[in-house]
């Protein structure tokens, strides 16, 4: 691995301002994905800014207008176990248990996962059917602007995620279908019900990375069930076919996993 | 070179480093403590894992500077003074759960954190909990057992 300047910001500011200064300067939350990266050579930053010294990016709040609030640099394994996040969003804390490996979570961050926006990644398609907001140093940004493509979201070169907010919803789950080496989900369904509408939103399938099935949520809004969307699969011609899985069979694994989760949280009643 | 300050296995220790060094290259280049092992360098295998601040973590993908402060134990911690084995070695020792040893280390260290967490262990809940961990030796069956009985142990005292 090239080397490279390393600091720990002890401040938001004082970490834009450091990033501002270096084009080459990238930010560190965890590193599970960044310093693999850096390893295969693919990045190679001029500086590091470590976000560690921020304890107010790692708290969980549950806030008095309803939302659950998580700092970027809560690691996946705070979320699972929080006990707030499991009262308020219990789908969101098994989501979170089931990311990776136990030394994996035990490091890597909810603001990592969202910036670094793999297209297999679980995050997203919570935060896409929660209809979630991130928030920056700049700005609010929803989820449905946030995630833009593979590996690419709506933040600026020096924007900073620090935290995300989740309107608590009662009926919230994921369901994963995992590639058995790897542990990514070859599809991942999150599905949220409110009063007013259902989101579908699916990970590790999408050419395009995480989306909403709206034809799916349609009729789950006429009658929620997993039988409503029987027949129904998205157009494999919008889904990604590699090694472990074709389009068509992802198709269909969407199908699937959507009415599995669906029956999982009608179960959890 | 970056200066740099943490507690191994109980020591305090400070020296410099480069900023790319990662913990398992200090822990065993700069430290000599060759009992943390390197299977993969990719994050797969959990042959490099170690307690940072009381939790199991890939010391590959950690970087030294980035533990500046923090407490680390390694497998060198757990034996005794007189070479007595901590119960999970002894365990796994006793179930057969190594044949090469090469996945040893960090099984042990994974299998003492899990037990750690949890009033009971359910082998096939373990068998999740080990997904980090590969071993090409034993097929787990045995590790699995040494854990669950290793476990056992260390609530005994
Ligand atoms: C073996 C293995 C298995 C994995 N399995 C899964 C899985 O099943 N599901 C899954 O979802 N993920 C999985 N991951 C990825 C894991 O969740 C990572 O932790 C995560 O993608 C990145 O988080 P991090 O905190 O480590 O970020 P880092 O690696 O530190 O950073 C990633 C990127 O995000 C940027 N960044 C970090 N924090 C911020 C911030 N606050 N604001 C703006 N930009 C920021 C960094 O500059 C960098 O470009 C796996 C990783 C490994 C190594
Ligand atoms: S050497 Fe660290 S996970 Fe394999
Ligand atoms: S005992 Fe040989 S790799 Fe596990």
């Amino acid at each position: 691995m090239q080397d490279f300047e390393f600091h720990r910001a002890q401040t938001i500011s004082e970490a834009v301002h450091l990033i501002a200064e270096d084009e080459g300067a990238l930010l560190l939350a965890g590193g599970q994905t960044l310093l693999p990266t850096m390893k295969q050579g693919l990045a190679t930053p001029s500086a590091l800014v470590a976000l560690r010294d921020l304890p107010e990016l790692t708290a969980i709040t549950a806030r008095g207008d309803g939302r659950l609030e998580i700092g970027a640099m809560a690691c996946h394994a705070d979320v699972a176990a929080s006990t707030i996040v499991r009262q308020r969003l219990p789908g969101l804390a098994a989501l979170a248990g089931k990311i990776a490996d136990r030394h994996v979570r035990n490091r890597g961050t909810l603001g990592g996962s969202i910036a670094n926006c793999d297209p297999a990644a679980d995050y997203p398609a919570a935060l896409l059917a929660l209809n979630a907001v991130i928030a920056t140093n700049e700005r609010e940004i929803a989820a449905g602007d946030f995630f833009i493509g593979l590996f690419t979201t709506a933040l600026e070169r020096q924007e900073i995620v620090t935290s995300v907010h989740f309107p608590t919803v009662a009926r919230f789950a994921y369901g994963k279908f995992s590639n058995p080496a790897s542990r990514y989900a070859i599809v991942g369904t999150a599905v949220a019900k409110t009063a007013d509408e259902v989101r579908v939103a699916v990970t590790g399938a999408g050419a395009d990375g995480v989306f909403r099935w709206t034809e799916a949520e349609a009729r789950l809004s006429e009658c929620f069930g997993p039988r409503a969307i029987n027949g129904i699969e998205p157009d494999a011609a919008m889904l990604n076919s590699d090694i472990h899985a074709s389009a068509e069979y992802r198709a269909s694994l969407i199908r699937v996993m959507t009415a599995r989760t669906i029956a999982s949280i009608l179960a959890a009643e | 070179m970056i200066p740099l300050s943490l507690t191994v296995n109980g020591k305090k220790v400070s020296l410099e480093v480069e900023a790319r060094t990662l913990l398992v290259d200090l822990i065993r280049s700069h430290l000599r403590l060759t009992g943390t092992h390197i299977g993969c360098d990719t994050s797969q295998c959990g042959a490099c894992v170690v307690h940072l601040n009381g939790r199991s973590v890939k010391s590959c993908s950690v970087l030294a500077v980035a533990c500046d402060g923090d407490e680390i134990t390694t497998i060198e911690a757990l034996a005794g003074l007189n070479g007595e084995l901590h119960p999970m070695q002894q365990a796994f020792a006793d179930c057969h759960g190594l044949q090469c040893g090469y996945c040893t280390p960090g099984m042990v260290m994974t299998a003492i954190s899990i037990a750690k967490e949890r009033e009971h262990l359910d082998p096939s809940e373990l068998r999740e909990e080990l997904h980090g961990n590969l071993c090409r030796c034993t097929g787990y069956q045995n590790i699995v057992k040494a854990i669950v009985a290793g476990a056992e142990a260390m609530k005994q005292g």
